[in-house]
């Protein structure tokens, strides 16, 4: 409360009366349309609050006279995009994978919409930008495939996925245990030889041991020269990409008890446009036939 | 506007309770009076000429080819252009933009340290439209005296025709302020079809009914409030002022002891001022400029126009209130102190004038950083480049070694094009020897230089794949030079970047 309202000799206007360690404040009148503003403010704070969810309650809160939620709003914008892009998924439908990589808008949109949904589905086990895991998750971006690069194998292995039993085309590859069937010097013989293939083997004797063992158990599968047959998933062993490690320990490890990854069927988890945008995508990662 | 409080405390008894305070001041309305004069005339051409800039500017054309539009000022914000006459500035050049404003603040300053508030007088939006609305008002209620009349009066017809007609003339004034604004974000031939056929968009719309309410509510009602209650800039331009800056001053030792005078008494013993309230009446906003320096003075020189003429009828020199520096009014004072009020003072004080000093180190300082962001500000746009070239290397992974052996990294390679056609460049890496480029979409493209399209007026990435191949012993980094050729063989832009390779 004012105390002692003065008269201020300088301004010749008064104090408000208020003093803090001899501190006095003078009295400069705000003008009284900004109090009125601020009066408006007020009502304009409750008209609101009545209007739009404001009040939270014991089970849920006041929704507002208007009824308007957010989720609504989000997902009438979602409508609008959905719709706004239909034209181009019908386009990516109707089109031959080939002509999407050609056409240079198609091509724009697919990259863009397979980014996502690579994002969204593929990145936990290939990577976020398709480079792969160690441990048997393939990268995407070598110029090696197990089950071809083309845009077309692509997006069947897209569809069908790979060694699951959802999907009957799934693609099917077996490798048999070898420490059942070879003894473990001979396994040791059969990776110096498989090894010889990169020029990386270590023991030219056990290497030679090894070769007519190759011949007789691994040849239907990878090659006569560990180059791989694409049409039952046989893996090239001849380069400097190795799936599951290249080192002669990991060698060894996958010829005695083989790993064999799994990946789901993507057909019915995503529509017909986005597989198509994500075979376009990952054909675009830099390994594509 | 001053609010003159009638408390005297001394007069109060000892005993008595506090006179309530009041906090809360009601509004002093301002019936400004016509004037005629240099300042008058001088504030008239400033309110036509920029008055004039503001409607018209939006609707000069500027012919910039094909694709680009051809309005001569033009702040495309959807499109990310400001189109400045022969100037385009792209987003990332917005430093240009703020170049421009610190040139006007930085010219604010300097105007101000010379001339005192020039710009709150004579430039201001606010003193602009709150001006050209008192001419309006002016033309319809007459002056000051049969206005407060009029407000004082009965509310008759003549009170409702004059009111309703005021106030819709200010309101179309307000729309065409309004509806100029959106005319400088949009080509205006078309917004302004747009608006008037209801196809305009809300924004449109928003903006020209913000600007319409603005426009009248602060020329026509709020006046001389915005800059005593709203503006900060009355507030820290004393800053900028010193004693050799040009203020709108009363000169007192002229002009006191101040009182009537009848037409024949003699002037000596008194001043000059005859207490006429001349300055007061014509005053925007509604000072009396004689009680000195004060806040509410927007420095538009009104007073000294009524002063003047006041001053030619009694027969004394002009000048009792005039633009002078306050290092000038001290030293008339100083020279004229022992001299007895009267004519004499002015002969005096005549020889005693200190003349204003421009160069000052303030002065000196404003000008020198004016000069200097202008120096800056030419010579970015001078060299501004309309070519840019981003290179953003894949992090995910780093590097992807191939079948064979061979590393390769891969980068988004963007190139702004800021002319008008489509150009087609050539990518060349520098630093990686054997190393081949390709690029998605033209992977048949293999080689040390690859072909890029750039379209126009516009930003065109590509991912380009650098392979290095398996012969090549690299460490696992080198320091590698993206170069985009132009079509003549020149280099366009050059971004450094590193190629990475797997530890051996």
């Amino acid at each position: 409360m004012p105390t002692k309202i003065e008269k201020d000799a300088l301004t010749g206007r008064t104090t408000t009366g208020h003093e803090w360690d001899g501190i006095k404040e003078l009295n400069t009148p705000l003008p009284k349309w900004w109090l009125y503003l601020l009066y408006a403010t007020i009502v304009w704070s409750a008209v609101w609050a009545l209007l739009f969810p404001s009040f939270p309650g014991l089970s849920g809160h006041f929704g507002g006279v208007l009824g308007w939620t957010k989720r609504e709003d989000i997902s009438r914008e979602m409508a609008q995009v959905a719709e706004s892009r239909a034209p181009m998924f019908a386009r990516i439908t109707a089109a031959d994978l080939e002509e999407i990589r050609r056409d240079p808008t198609l091509l724009r949109f697919a990259m863009a919409g397979g980014r996502v949904a690579f994002a969204d589905n593929c990145a936990p086990c290939h990577g976020s930008g398709g480079e792969g895991r160690p441990g048997g998750f393939p990268a995407l971006v070598d110029d090696e495939w197990i089950w071809g690069g083309t845009l077309d194998e692509i997006a069947f292995t897209i569809r069908h996925g790979i060694r699951n039993a959802a999907d009957e085309d799934a693609r099917q590859s077996q490798m048999p245990a070898y420490a059942q069937i070879l003894s473990w010097r001979e396994i040791e013989d059969v990776a110096e030889y498989v090894l010889s293939f990169s020029g990386r083997s270590t023991n030219a004797a056990a290497a030679q041991r090894g070769e007519t063992l190759y011949a007789e158990n691994c040849v239907p599968c990878h090659g006569e020269r560990g180059e791989g047959v694409r049409a039952v998933g046989g893996p090239a062993l001849n380069d400097a990409i190795w799936l599951y490690g290249g080192t002669k320990e990991q060698v060894v490890a996958q010829i005695a008890n083989p790993r064999l990854g799994v990946m789901p069927p993507w057909q019915g988890r995503l529509d017909e446009a986005t597989i198509r945008m994500l075979a376009v995508y990952v054909h675009t990662l830099g390994g594509g036939e | 506007m001053r609010v003159e409080r009638k408390i005297d405390l001394a007069e109060a008894p000892a005993t008595a309770a506090p006179p309530p305070t009041r906090l809360y001041a009601d509004r002093v309305k301002v019936y400004p009076a016509r004037v005629h004069g240099r300042f008058r005339t001088a504030k008239y051409a400033v309110l036509s000429v920029s008055l004039a800039i503001y409607y018209a500017l939006p609707w000069i054309r500027w012919p910039r080819g094909e694709g680009a539009p051809d309005q001569m000022i033009l702040l495309d914000f959807a499109g990310r252009r400001f189109y400045l006459g022969p100037i385009e500035i792209w987003p990332q050049e917005i430093y240009l933009v703020t170049g421009l404003l610190i040139l006007s603040a930085v010219g604010l300053f300097l105007v101000s340290s010379l001339f005192g508030r020039v710009w709150c007088g004579y430039a201001c939006p606010q003193t602009v439209w709150t001006d050209l609305y008192m001419w309006v008002e002016r033309r319809i209620e007459g002056d000051r005296n049969a206005r407060m009349r009029l407000d004082q009066g009965p509310r008759d017809s003549a009170y409702w025709r004059k009111k309703v007609l005021k106030h819709a003339i200010w309101l179309a004034i307000a729309a065409a302020t309004g509806g100029s604004f959106v005319l400088y974000v949009q080509d205006a031939p078309t917004a302004m079809r747009e608006i008037f056929t209801g196809e305009a968009g809300a924004w449109t719309y928003t903006f020209v009914g913000l600007l319409t309410f603005t426009t009248y509510a602060l020329a026509g009602w709020a006046r001389e409030q915005v800059c005593t209650y709203m503006c900060p800039w009355p507030r820290f331009q004393a800053a900028m002022l010193d004693e050799q800056s040009l203020v709108v001053s009363y000169r007192a030792w002229r002009g006191e002891p101040r009182g009537k005078h009848k037409q024949g008494d003699p002037w000596d013993g008194r001043g000059d001022c005859i207490d006429c309230r001349q300055c007061v009446n014509v005053c925007p906003t509604g000072i009396d400029i004689r009680d000195g320096q004060q806040l509410e003075c927007i420095g538009c020189g009104l007073c000294i126009d009524a002063c003047n003429a006041v001053m030619d009828k009694v027969g004394r020199p002009r000048g009792l209130i005039a633009l002078d520096t306050l290092a000038d009014l001290e030293a008339c004072e100083r020279a004229t102190a022992a001299i007895p009020p009267g004519p004499e003072r002015v002969s005096t004080a005549a020889a005693a004038h200190a003349p204003m000093k421009l160069i000052r180190p303030r002065t000196m300082i404003y000008a020198g950083v004016l000069g200097l962001v202008a120096a800056v500000m030419l010579f970015a746009l001078a060299t501004r480049s309309v070519t840019d070239l981003s290179v953003l290397r894949d992090r995910a992974p780093v590097f992807v070694v191939l079948s064979d052996g061979a590393v390769r990294n891969a980068y988004t390679v963007k190139i702004v094009n800021k002319t008008h056609e489509p150009r087609v460049f050539t990518l060349r890496l520098d630093g990686l020897a054997g190393a081949t480029l390709a690029a998605v979409g033209t992977e048949d493209l293999v080689g040390e230089t690859i072909p890029l399209m750039a379209r126009a007026d516009g930003v065109e990435a590509h991912r380009v794949y650098v392979t290095a191949p398996a012969s090549a012993s690299l460490p696992e980094s080198t320091a590698v030079t993206f170069r985009l050729i132009d079509g003549s063989g020149r280099d366009a832009a050059r971004q450094e970047s590193v190629f990475l390779a797997p530890r051996r």
